[in-house]
């Protein structure tokens, strides 16, 4: 199996380890990952902001270059996932707009969007029956039920007519799945899908401590050692924003946790995080992460 | 506002339609959103008051209001909305109205820091997270603000010192370019 691959700006960056677990898990699972050539920024939240054409435009090239490589389109960051599904809802209900941005982007880029490229987020990819049946067997319950709040932020599940893959986008579930197969015990708590600020860390800090200081104590209430994103911005906020005296909770990406329960070497990428998960992952009995 | 008397005006709610995409018209005030939305602490106007005040017209209190820019765009809202509006897109047409307008943003470093990250973005075709950091920096004084922060992150290997930038500069340039050329 081959899919194109769209890693975004955050996982060249301080996502490194998400891009990096997400490539060794897939490489591992015999899936070729062939990142997009010249992919673009999707623009973001501060795309949308501030100006709608970039906000369509940006994604669109994106998608443009994914449709001429003919496979479908892997994206582990949220952010990216979103937008790209946002342009694609943009260019399917067809207004005057989204013909006009077609031709402009046939003009620029010698081609237009014919609506066929495919996008998969990480999770939704690992809970499609042919990745389910390359896990099978191969997925070790590594982790001892250790205690795990799976937590899926917005931009997986919202808005849900465009974006989510989960049968109820109130309650996702899929990567409690993932990690229930991982051997730890997936949590029910309620923040599962409670915004963390998102981009709002750099202008305003101190929303995004208020809200992750919430997250945090409802992952603590509800038992969790830790917690575990899809998300770059996710993961980032929660693992740099906990300021309360109790000791921080480690923040995992999901291919990490998948990572190990394949039995890869996740050590260079549990290193890059802030809050240290390996004394949490040592105690509970896994010696490899040194 | 409240104590004062409001001549409703149908004026504004077309342009926001319009530019939003949204049936801000359907809103029969059931207060959903504002009862969802994560960052009401934070905010001068709620959710809900946003989308009246549009279809009021009220649009000098819009523009000068910090929720425009507060709005953390979770789409919380719009998965509740039993009318199918989407107030964050309601929020970046106000957004690019007050800036349009020349109206100084209630929130100013959320407005540089859109604009810093557009500007990593125009240069290159990706985002330099440092760079942008910086200009964002220089442009709100907020030079000590997180600095400790950034360089665990950077003795991390998290922040790349150098930016990456596209092979074909040109057609994203002229993809960039649309938005002056088109019809917007």
């Amino acid at each position: 199996m081959k899919l194109s691959y769209y890693p975004g700006c955050s996982l060249h960056s301080t996502a490194a380890e998400f891009s990096a677990s997400t490539e060794a898990v897939f490489r591992h699972l015999g899936v070729e990952l062939q990142e997009l050539e010249d992919w673009c920024c999707c623009g973001a939240t501060s795309g949308h902001s501030l100006n709608s054409y970039l906000s369509h435009a940006l994604p669109l090239h994106n998608l443009i270059l994914a449709e001429a490589a003919g496979e479908d389109l892997l994206v582990p960051c949220a952010a990216c996932y979103n937008s790209l599904k946002a342009a694609q809802a943009f260019m399917a209900a067809g207004s005057q707009e989204a013909l006009e941005l077609n031709e402009w982007a046939d003009q620029a880029l010698g081609r237009q969007y014919q609506g066929g490229a495919k996008v998969r987020h990480v999770i939704d990819m690992l809970a499609d029956p042919t990745m389910q049946g390359l896990l099978e067997g191969r997925l070790k319950p590594v982790l001892n039920g250790l205690p795990l709040a799976a937590y899926y932020g917005c931009l997986l599940t919202r808005p849900p007519k465009v974006a989510s893959f989960e049968a109820n986008p109130e309650q996702p579930q899929l990567m409690d799945r993932l990690l229930a197969r991982c051997g730890a015990t997936p949590v029910a708590w309620s923040h599962k899908n409670e915004c963390c600020g998102a981009s709002l860390a750099i202008p305003q800090p101190q929303v995004v401590v208020e809200l992750v200081r919430k997250i945090v104590a409802a992952a603590r209430r509800a038992g969790a050692k830790a917690i575990v994103t899809a998300c770059p911005l996710c993961q980032t906020n929660l693992d740099s924003r906990q300021v309360n005296g109790e000791e921080a909770l480690p923040v995992f990406f999901i291919t990490e946790i998948i990572g190990l329960a394949l039995g890869l070497n996740a050590t260079p990428w549990l290193k890059k995080h802030l809050v240290d998960p390996r004394p949490l992952l040592q105690q509970q009995g896994l010696r490899a992460v040194s | 506002m409240a104590a004062q008397q409001v001549i409703p005006s149908p004026r504004l709610v077309l342009v926001i339609e319009k530019a939003s995409g949204q049936p801000v018209s359907r809103c029969y005030q059931c207060h959903k959103c504002t009862g969802g939305c994560p960052v009401t602490g934070f905010m001068d106007l709620m959710p809900h008051q946003v989308v009246r005040y549009v279809q009021l017209g009220l649009e000098e209190d819009l523009l000068k209001s910090k929720t425009i820019w507060q709005c953390a765009a979770c789409r919380t809202c719009i998965s509740r909305c039993p009318n199918g509006i989407d107030i964050a897109a309601i929020n970046d047409a106000l957004k690019q109205r007050t800036l349009a307008r020349g109206v100084q943003p209630a929130l100013p470093a959320v407005a540089a820091f859109h604009q810093a990250f557009l500007n990593s973005i125009k240069g290159k075709g990706r985002v330099h997270e440092l760079g942008m950091m910086i200009a964002f920096k220089m442009k709100t004084g907020s030079y000590f603000q997180d600095v400790l922060l950034g360089l665990q992150m950077f003795r991390r290997g998290k922040l790349r010192l150098l930016p990456e930038g596209l092979k074909n500069r040109e057609r994203f340039r002229a993809l960039w370019q649309g938005e002056k050329e088109g019809q917007r």
